[in-house]
């Protein structure tokens, strides 16, 4: 859904977060994309290699960290990891619709130099 | 990879992806708060009667609630064309080739409305179950519709959107026989996929079930007249 744009943005605010460091080389981004995002890790990285060449990202290494889904149920307030679609308690049953984690679409980390 | 005589720094932005779209959404949001408007962003797949629903409430509660239109296509003006001619001002947003509606798109549209004179702003987004989800635009509740004729598995399909409704439509319940639809199969898939949102069936051709969504647009107008109410009497 989007990867390029959403790559290009992750572009842009790498090189904006680099150069308010002075610095003019990134080597490493680490991007988190829950497993909810509605976002595609494998065209997150077809959009890397098509846009960070001239960019300060260039040959720079992309991390894609998955975070999973996490609910909190509602009624007993067990943390669980569910399965499907249909976020079920496996303690008490419950279904919820709160997603605690899971949903992530950031540019959590990156690695650069002068 | 990492080293010689540069060192590296490690900068840690934690910073949204989407963060443009996500603040000017907000910047929308507060807009629209401060003139105590009603916003709704209408999602659907392309066909399921997003516009035959509008045309219906327009005609049918137009005279009790001030109604603002903004209409999203790739192409055409055909939707906007059809709200018309209704009492209410009726913005189109032609995409081109983009297949959701965005903020900043939004916020462009609302400038060509009086928003004082408004008491609901209804956002038909475009036909896709996919893109718009991600996609906050600064409504109060997200209207998501799919129809007897798309199937009984349709929230299966699609969750990530589904889980994004506070209202689920589901039209077309006139032609439910026809296409031999499951309801009760429907019910528990919209219980366990998307148990938040308050499901409603009608029919945008038969008026079925109408009654209920119009009852639940007024309870909401109602809630924001509160505030108005309110704020006016804190001053």
């Amino acid at each position: 859904m989007h990867e390029l744009s959403l790559m290009e943005s992750a572009l842009q605010i790498a090189e904006d977060e680099a150069r308010r460091s002075a610095a003019r080389r990134i080597h490493r981004l680490t991007l988190r994309i829950g497993e909810m995002s509605g976002v595609v890790p494998e065209a997150l990285t077809f959009a890397f290699e098509a846009l960070a060449p001239g960019t300060m990202a260039e040959g720079a290494e992309l991390v894609l960290e998955t975070m999973p889904v996490q609910c909190r149920c509602r009624s007993c307030g067990t943390d669980f990891h569910p399965a499907t679609a249909i976020y079920e308690c496996p303690a008490c049953g419950q279904v919820s619709a709160q997603i605690e984690r899971g949903q992530e679409l950031e540019l959590a980390s990156l690695e650069v130099s002068r | 990879m990492i080293g010689s005589e540069n060192s590296t720094q490690l900068l840690s932005p934690h910073a949204a992806l989407l963060k443009r779209n996500d603040r000017e959404a907000e910047r929308n949001r507060g807009l629209f708060y401060s003139k105590n408007l009603l916003v709704l962003n209408v999602l659907s797949s392309p066909g399921s009667g997003k516009t035959r629903l509008l045309e219906r409430t327009l005609s049918d509660v137009g005279a009790r609630f001030r109604f603002g239109v903004i209409v999203g296509d790739l192409q055409t003006d055909n939707d906007a064309r059809r709200l018309s001619g209704r009492g209410a001002p009726v913005v189109p947003i032609t995409t081109g080739t983009v297949c959701h509606l965005e903020s900043a798109m939004i916020a462009r549209a609302a400038e060509q409305l009086d928003l004082d004179a408004l008491d609901v702003l209804v956002i038909e987004n475009v036909g896709n179950l996919v893109c718009p989800a991600r996609f906050d635009l600064g409504e109060d509740f997200r209207i998501v519709l799919f129809s007897t004729t798309e199937g009984e598995d349709k929230p299966l399909k699609y969750p990530l959107m589904f889980k994004t409704a506070d209202v689920v439509l589901l039209n077309k319940i006139d032609l439910a026989e026809a296409v031999d639809f499951d309801s009760v199969s429907a019910s528990a898939n919209l219980a366990g996929v998307a148990p938040q949102a308050t499901v409603m069936s009608v029919s945008a051709r038969t008026g079925a079930g109408l009654p209920e969504w119009y009852r639940w647009l007024e309870e909401r107008v109602a809630a924001k007249r509160v505030n108005r109410s309110e704020a006016t009497v804190r001053r």
